[in-house]
């Protein structure tokens, strides 16, 4: 588009045209930047492998990489929503050790339980959601304390009432656990990917996904326009209960067993937030995506995996992971930052330096 | 600031509500607000055990618990300052372990090593701070992310030097700071060093806060770009909180070795009850809101409940769920004490500025909403 020059263009013009041009066009998008990083980091991690003698593109790696992308990838979808909408989840991971003791406890290990346990099991996350969310709505708690105590609440009653493993999974759900498509695609990668799409339609199309990003972004002005600011808020909590429900189905399915400390030793809480910062949403909120979420996710299970290929000690895994979080946020949390929205709409024009400033229409005159 | 004059048509100068009336009528003001009803929390909780166990309320027995508490104390006045400038310190608890780490490894039993190593465990803890505050205020990096960064890494980095163990063992003398104490005081039998220690950072943390530093902290807190804008520089006062904040989780730590053994899990989890602690204070998340010792009294408030579970002989494990209701119920009912707190003074003023009361205000009128945060 710039390189096309109309001979009868003033400079003033050309600058014009410029500024008016959508904003996309010009920078990359928060998006595209994760997944090129994405592509940097798979590109790397190729690399390493390749040192270590394997085939990073091996049937097997991937399966490994898209199997640990799946439970923190629900997870953090759900953390998504609630981050877009001004919120924090911190209960997340006693939500998903929760969900594998009752689904677990449930099922008794046959098939014939497993509709019931199911259905229990994420009617009780909802719940849990629909209490947070109508303590940061209606109580105006924030949402850090809000989801800090439930989870709180809900871990002394783990501690209290489960010591070790509970339950066992039905057949069915441990057989769900292990298969997949071509032995390259898991089927729960391919839950995480129909609830991304689910969730980025209901965040696009829908009204509420819009009202989301409206209380997200200022409460305050959503309610002065009409918005019920409550709905969103409440919405966004018990979908990200369920999503850790299910996220808690999903690792019983590869467990076999209810296990009370499962969510609070994968950090899920944490790690998710982390994501979803990693995947350019703004914490606090009102900007973002589950698309990038997802992004983030894949960074954090690639980076993991060349680790254990590498065999990096535990411990120093977790000292490679906060340098990580912290560096690739500081790549374009500046970014996203620093650019503000135009003041004085699409075609606004900052006043040229210089002589060319003389013949300029007076609006272009305002300070910048 | 004890005074300030609004409109220029002789209304005259009024004075700040926080300034006015008596002391008496000053501190039931006081008590009203979140700040101050922490106290009333620490009291009725108080009251609540010695109830239950009369032998809590002797004075050895309760400077013993104000030693066990001070570490917990400290470290909430050091997420103070962090909360009260609109940020998160999540890594305090890994900076409590580096520390003890430190302690354990570099002491040993080697008795003249001991100031240098407070010295170079005070250093560790600034540089800590330091790398807190200028990612969170240079890279723009939400401070929530930028100390989840620093409490992986570092937690990993110490269970990595360590394999995960108890490793080393500092010589007595300097487990002596938090375990011991001056004998035979009066009344008090004993009293613990970790006492002095909280007394002496509570009163250079009052004096922090009245100071312009503390003045700018609350401004930037409360926003960042209006402080910026008149002049203050928001880098720095943010970058500095981060600094205390690590700072006093060095001190906890140093307190800690006398208590605990040399462990790098010593200060899991301490973070979010600093946190918890200084939210049942009644500071605000987000910043600009809250005063220090709240803080330091919501560290209290948390462990007299503790005790008061211990002896009804509830389990242990239902600490969690209770300290997770309170604290629900602790922030919603002072979100609703800070909004009674500003509105109805704005339609019906305690006792002075009739003339105030009858204009209907269409002028602003400063200092009114931020007046409250201060010195009750």
């Amino acid at each position: 588009m710039s390189s096309t020059t109309h001979p009868h263009e003033t400079p003033e013009d050309v600058r014009r045209r410029r500024a008016s041009r959508p904003k996309a066009a010009r920078q990359l998008g928060s998006t595209a930047l994760i997944y090129l990083v994405l592509v940097g980091v798979v590109v790397a991690s190729a690399v390493l492998t390749a040192v270590e003698g394997r085939n990073f593109f091996s049937q097997g790696n991937i399966w490994g990489v898209l199997t640990a992308m799946s439970v923190l990838g629900l997870i953090s979808i759900g953390q998504t929503l609630v981050i877009l909408v001004g919120s924090l989840d911190l209960s997340v991971p006693y939500v998903v050790s929760l969900a594998t003791l009752i689904a677990a406890g449930g099922m008794k290990g046959l098939d014939a339980n497993v509709p019931a346990a199911v259905f229990n099991t994420l009617v009780l996350c909802a719940l849990i959601g629909l209490v947070m969310g109508l303590l940061v709505s209606l109580l105006d708690v924030h949402g850090f304390i809000a989801s800090l105590g439930v989870g709180l609440i809900v871990s002394g009653y783990l501690a209290t009432n489960y010591q070790g493993s509970h339950g066992a999974a039905a057949p069915d759900v441990r057989l769900l656990g292990r298969s997949g498509i071509a032995g390259i695609i898991p089927t729960a990668f391919i839950i995480l990917l129909v609830c991304t799409l689910i969730v980025t339609l209901l965040l696009r199309y829908t009204r509420i996904g819009h009202h989301l990003y409206a209380v997200g972004g200022n409460r305050e002005v959503a309610r002065m326009s009409g918005v019920r600011t409550a709905v969103p808020v409440i919405a966004a909590h018990v979908v990200c209960s369920l999503l850790a429900g299910l996220a808690g189905l999903m690792l019983l399915s590869r467990t076999g067993v209810g296990l009370p400390t499962i969510g609070s030793q994968g950090r899920y809480d944490l790690l998710s937030i982390a994501a979803v910062v990693l995947g350019g949403t703004l914490l606090a909120g009102g900007k973002g995506s589950v698309i990038g979420t997802i992004g983030g996710v894949a960074i954090f299970a690639v980076i993991d995996n060349v680790m254990g290929v590498m065999q990096v000690n535990p411990f120093l895994k977790d000292f490679v992971r906060g340098l990580v979080i912290v560096l690739a946020v500081a790549v374009y949390a500046r970014r996203s930052v620093v650019s503000r929205p135009p003041r004085f709409g699409p075609d606004r024009v900052l006043p040229l330096p210089g002589p060319l400033a003389g013949p300029a229409s007076p609006t272009d005159k305002e300070p910048a | 600031m004890s005074a300030t004059t609004t409109a220029p048509d002789g209304r005259g100068a009024r004075v700040l509500p926080a300034t006015e009336g008596s002391v008496v009528q000053r501190i039931l003001r006081g008590a009203v607000t979140p700040g101050g009803a922490v106290f009333l929390l620490v009291a009725v909780l108080f009251i609540a055990v010695v109830w239950v166990n009369p032998s809590f309320g002797e004075p050895p027995q309760l400077i013993r618990f104000m030693g066990r508490t001070a570490p917990i104390a400290i470290a909430a006045m050091g997420q103070y300052y962090v909360i009260v400038a609109g940020e998160f310190d999540l890594s305090m608890g890994a900076v409590v372990a580096t520390q003890v780490v430190i302690a354990g490894n570099y002491i040993g039993e080697d008795e003249s090593r001991v100031l240098p190593a407070l010295g170079l465990m005070l250093l560790v803890g600034a540089s800590v701070g330091l790398v807190n505050g200028l990612a969170t205020t240079m890279l723009k990096v939400p401070s929530f992310i930028v100390t989840l960064g620093t409490m992986l890494a570092l937690g990993g980095l110490v269970r990595y030097l360590t394999g995960g163990a108890a490793t080393g063992n500092p010589v007595d003398s300097f487990r002596e700071i938090g375990r011991g104490g001056i004998q035979d005081v009066p009344v008090l039998d004993v009293l613990p060093y970790p006492v002095i220690i909280l007394a002496v950072v509570a009163a250079a943390g009052v004096w922090l806060m009245r100071s312009p530093f503390g003045k700018t902290l609350i401004a930037t807190g409360d926003n960042p770009d209006a402080a910026g804008l008149a002049g203050a520089h928001v880098w720095w006062v943010k970058t500095r909180a981060f600094m205390l904040s690590s700072l006093s989780a060095t001190v906890a730590g140093i307190l800690l070795v006398g208590y605990a053994g040399v462990h790098p899990s010593v200060g899991a989890g301490y973070e979010f009850t600093a946190i918890t602690a200084v939210v049942l204070g009644g500071v605000v998340l987000g910043g600009g809101r809250g005063w220090l010792l709240s803080a330091a009294a919501g560290a209290f408030a948390l462990e007299l409940l503790f005790s008061f579970l211990n002896f009804q002989e509830i389990e242990s494990t239902w600490r969690a769920s209770v300290q997770g209701l309170i604290i629900i119920l602790a922030v919603a009912a002072s979100g609703r004490a800070w909004s009674l707190g500003r509105r109805p003074a704005r339609t019906s003023p305690p006792p002075q500025p009739s003339s105030e009361q009858a204009a209907p205000a269409p002028s602003p009128n400063p200092a009114r909403p931020g007046t409250e945060t201060g010195e009750n």
